[in-house]
């Protein structure tokens, strides 16, 4: 004998979990049930079925609660059926909600879909009017809206944290919502009642006429997002056949429109605009540093954000010299503020170097990368853009004129001295370099971060250490002997 | 000049900013007004309130605070050389249409854009005074894009950020050359700059002191920008390329395409051509596979004939047919990487294959019901009880994608 379940209209979701946690208990099976919601006609012979209390505890996965809160809102009379169905064979095959293909899941995600976006579209699509003036302080709004499933329940939570300040009602032909002094409240088969005008929505329709371009009509886009069905609820829908009408003719005229002549204020105004005081960002408009950020000497100056010129004392007796800007160094403008920088802190401190006394820059002044996904990923520079970059680093060595170079790795070794090769066997030592002055040869903060033993990096970093307390003391000892 | 009405005002300032693409409204902090004290909500997704008929969703309310502009862009209705008809919103307009509109639920939002009147910072100034108006005294919780005057001082982006969900800055046009060509007025290096500079806020955003408080957030819904295609004559490869180079270096949440469409009053020094609609379509596609399928640039650009993409394929398409000694992929066995490569599988599908797969074989009819476009991948895939023989080999498999030959007209 098969018994009938019939749920409410509102509220269907919480009578919906009670009766079948009831009847999976009580191990009543799918075709002893049918399962109507209270507006259905009522069959004659079957009669309501006592949902029995849930003794035995039932659990589902929570995918399946989730996709069940979404069905129960379908349309379709066999919705509640289908759930029950389903949940009946997941009490047996507990992975089944993991198995897409299955032809009742697959349905019951249809279904689910479809309720998500008919909540989606109301979401989008009611449209209210102020109805009469605030009272107690609150604004009073109203709505007419015909949904396709049961979603006015699923969707009212939506209007009531966004629109939590004011009172509204969305009536539509099935369960209407009205939210009143902060309280949320449902009624059943409300008439449609009549909404006064409102004078927005002449300024709405106004700018829904004036956002849409002529020029490129597609009209299949936009009835696949916004059916027609929804259109007589939405004053600016009215105008879409009118647009759609004109918009070929507007496009032409805007293509046959012979070129005018600019309105006379125009030399006046740009006049105006070149005169003004310099901004924020350019910083100085002549001297190194404006000539260095023009540089397009070599391809390099296409991918990076800007060229980062040296910075500290011009009057600093050692030079520190690096490879090439990094990531952060580009975004910022400034040389060694990434991880090599803050290694290259340590190491200063740790030789006893105050930064604030050293030049720091780079043999080549752009960043050179490739990008993997969302990523730059740091690219060696080659001889050739070492080469063109040569010419920064030598103005800025002819300005600076310091006692002693350094030079932290190959790529530095090699705009310096012309030998890029053998740093581990050259480090610690003194060369003349290309400039004449000395160069002192060490490793690069970034190639000791990239040392994966920690032993290793250890010894490498005390190495560098060294090197800058040496090149330090040589610039300090020259300093006292020619009086500096 | 008689005085222009309310309406009239915003005829003329919404038609000056359709012109910009991004409409999203998505992918903010979560908040709502359950409280009682204020207006508004975000929820993470976005929702489009409306679809004119040109295909694009309205969700915020996209306009400019005015169109009057000091500066001379070629391809810009707006240019200080056009003769279209000018106006100017006060603060207060702004703000009631914001809230008139939001409180009716026609939008998610604000978009505020605008000409650059006297000077970048005076522009940008009163930008933000609607944005704090918003937020301060209206209380306003729902969603505020502003576009970001690359010029503009420090502190007013500082200001900008902490008050809208998403700032952007238009790149404008794919190369340096072509903006310094039709835009001479803007300086890309600048514009590089400030998106540098709205990367480096973010993430210092992001990080907390070390009493572990958090600092405020900063345009917590990323930043965006926009390039113009068909305006000049860059190719899709290196318009492709620019968007790479943007994604890695400033972290942007989008790159959006804008076809050149015309516009009214439009400058001899750029004649007018029927927007490429096609081709930004192509665009799109393939930013979708950089970004979400893991494919490489040079991958994509290595099967578009003289660097444009293929009109009548999608590029994965395209980089399937051209690469047909990696198929057919059987949707048993293969990786994850592989899947996605599937012309007709999306993300989605994907996931679902993997998730049936642990359970039993894949069929065929499966793959219909997950979702995915058969009619394009039954070429390049395997399944139980399903083998597309000599297809995937096959000399005509393009020709049955593309849209079939049209006799041409005689007259």
């Amino acid at each position: 004998m098969t018994g009938r379940v019939t749920l409410p209209r509102i509220g269907t979701e919480a009578a919906w979990r009670r009766a079948a946690r009831g009847f999976l208990s009580a191990g009543v099976p799918p075709e002893d049930l049918r399962w109507t919601d209270a507006a259905a006609p009522q069959g004659l012979f079957d009669d309501e079925a006592d949902v029995p209390d849930g003794a035995r505890e039932i659990r589902v996965p929570r995918a399946f609660a989730a996709m069940s809160n979404a069905v129960i809102w379908h349309n379709d009379a066999d919705r509640f059926d289908r759930l029950y169905a389903f949940l009946w064979r997941l009490q047996r095959e507990p992975g089944l909600m993991r198995d897409r293909g299955d032809v009742q899941l697959a349905h019951l995600r249809r279904m689910e879909k479809a309720v998500h976006r008919c909540k989606h579209k109301m979401k989008a699509f009611v449209r209210f009017r102020e109805i009469s003036a605030p009272q107690d302080g609150r604004r009073q709004f109203a709505a007419w809206f015909e949904p396709t499933h049961h979603t006015v329940e699923f969707t009212a939570t939506f209007f009531a944290r966004r629109f939590a300040d004011m009172d509204w009602r969305i009536y539509t032909p099935d369960v209407s919502a009205i939210f009143e002094d902060g309280r949320l409240r449902f009624g059943l088969d409300v008439p449609r009642p009549e909404l006064p005008g409102d004078a927005s929505e002449d300024l709405w329709v106004t700018y829904f006429r004036n956002i849409f371009n002529p020029a490129r009509l597609k009209v299949q886009a936009m009835q696949s997002e916004m059916p027609k069905k929804y259109w007589h609820n939405m004053p600016e829908a009215a105008s879409i056949p009118e647009l759609i009408a004109e918009a070929p003719a507007r496009a032409r005229a805007m293509a046959a429109a012979a070129p005018t002549l600019p309105p006379v204020r125009t030399a006046r105004v740009q006049e105006v605009a070149r005169a003004q005081a310099p901004d924020h960002w350019s910083g100085p408009r002549e001297g190194f540093a404006a000539a260095l950020s023009g540089c397009t000497r070599c391809p390099l100056h296409r991918g990076a954000t800007q060229a980062v010129p040296g910075a500290g004392p011009e009057t600093a007796a050692l030079m520190i010299v690096g490879e090439q800007p990094g990531d952060l160094e580009d975004l910022q403008g400034r040389p060694f503020v990434g991880p090599a920088g803050q290694l290259l802190d340590a190491a200063l401190a740790d030789a006893g170097v105050p930064r604030a006394e050293v030049y720091l820059t780079n043999a080549v002044k752009h960043f050179k990368y490739v990008t993997r996904g969302k990523r730059r990923i740091h690219q060696r520079p080659n001889t050739s853009e070492i080469d063109h970059c040569r010419w920064w680093l030598e103005a800025e060595l002819a300005r600076v004129r310091p006692t002693v170079v350094l030079a932290l790795g190959a790529t530095a070794a090699q705009a310096l001295t012309g030998e890029g090769a053998g740093i581990l066997k050259r480090r610690g030592a003194t060369e003349r370099g290309r400039h004449g002055g000395a160069v002192m040869i060490s490793l690069h903060p970034a190639h000791i971060l990239r040392v994966p033993v920690p032993a290793e990096q250890a010894r490498l970093r005390r190495a560098l250490t060294d090197d800058l307390a040496a090149a330090f003391a040589t610039c300090r000892g020259a300093d006292a002997r020619i009086g500096r | 000049m008689a005085r222009l009405t309310l309406k009239e005002k915003l005829a003329i300032l919404s038609d000056a900013a359709k012109y910009d693409a991004s409409c999203a409204s998505s992918g903010s902090t979560r908040r709502d007004s359950r409280d009682g004290k204020g207006l508004g909500s975000n929820e993470g997704s976005g929702i489009c309130h409306a679809y004119a008929p040109d295909g694009r969703c309205i969700s915020l309310l996209k306009i400019l605070m005015t169109n009057f502009c000091i500066y001379d862009c070629a391809y810009c209705i707006n240019r200080v050389s056009s003769n279209v008809q000018r106006a100017r919103f006060s603060v207060e307009e702004v703000v009631q249409l914001t809230i008139e509109f939001y409180r009716r639920n026609y939008i998610e939002g604000l978009f505020l854009s605008s000409g650059i009147i006297r000077s970048p910072d005076a522009t940008m100034a009163d930008m933000v005074r609607i944005a704090r108006k918003l937020r301060e005294e209206e209380n306003f919780r729902g969603y505020i894009h502003l576009k970001t005057i690359p010029d503009a001082a420090p502190e007013l982006i500082e200001e900008a950020g902490r008050l809208a969900d998403r700032l952007s800055i238009n790149v404008e046009l794919p190369t340096d050359a072509s903006v310094k060509q039709h835009a001479p007025e803007k300086s890309p290096d600048q514009i590089r700059r400030a998106m540098a500079d709205v990367r480096l806020r973010r993430q210092a955003a992001k990080d907390r002191s070390h009493t572990g408080k958090r600092p405020p957030r900063f345009a917590p819904a990323g930043q965006s920008t926009q390039v113009i295609v068909g305006a000049d004559g860059a190719n899709d490869a290196t318009i492709l390329g620019q968007s790479t180079r943007l994604y890695g270096s400033y972290g942007l949440k989008r790159v959006y395409y804008s076809a050149f469409s015309p516009i009214p009053d439009a400058s001899s020094r750029l004649p007018l051509i029927s927007p490429p609609l096609q081709r930004e379509h192509r665009l799109y596609q393939a930013d979708w596979l950089l970004r979400f399928y893991d494919f490489q640039l040079d991958e994509i650009t290595g099967v578009a004939p003289g660097g444009n993409l293929d009109l009548e394929v999608d590029p994965k398409l395209a980089w399937a047919l051209a690469n047909r000694a990696q198929f057919p992929v059987d949707v048993n066995h293969a990786s994850r990487e592989m899947l996605l490569r599937v012309p007709g599988f999306g993300v989605k599908t994907v996931n679902r294959i993997l998730g049936t797969r642990r359970h039993r074989r894949v069929r065929y009819e499966d793959l219909l019901r997950i979702g995915a476009s058969m009619k394009k991948a039954r070429s390049f895939i395997t399944a139980q009880g399903w083998s597309p023989g000599a297809l995937t080999d096959s000399a005509d498999l393009r020709a049955r994608f593309t849209p079939p030959p049209e006799q041409l007209s005689l007259f």
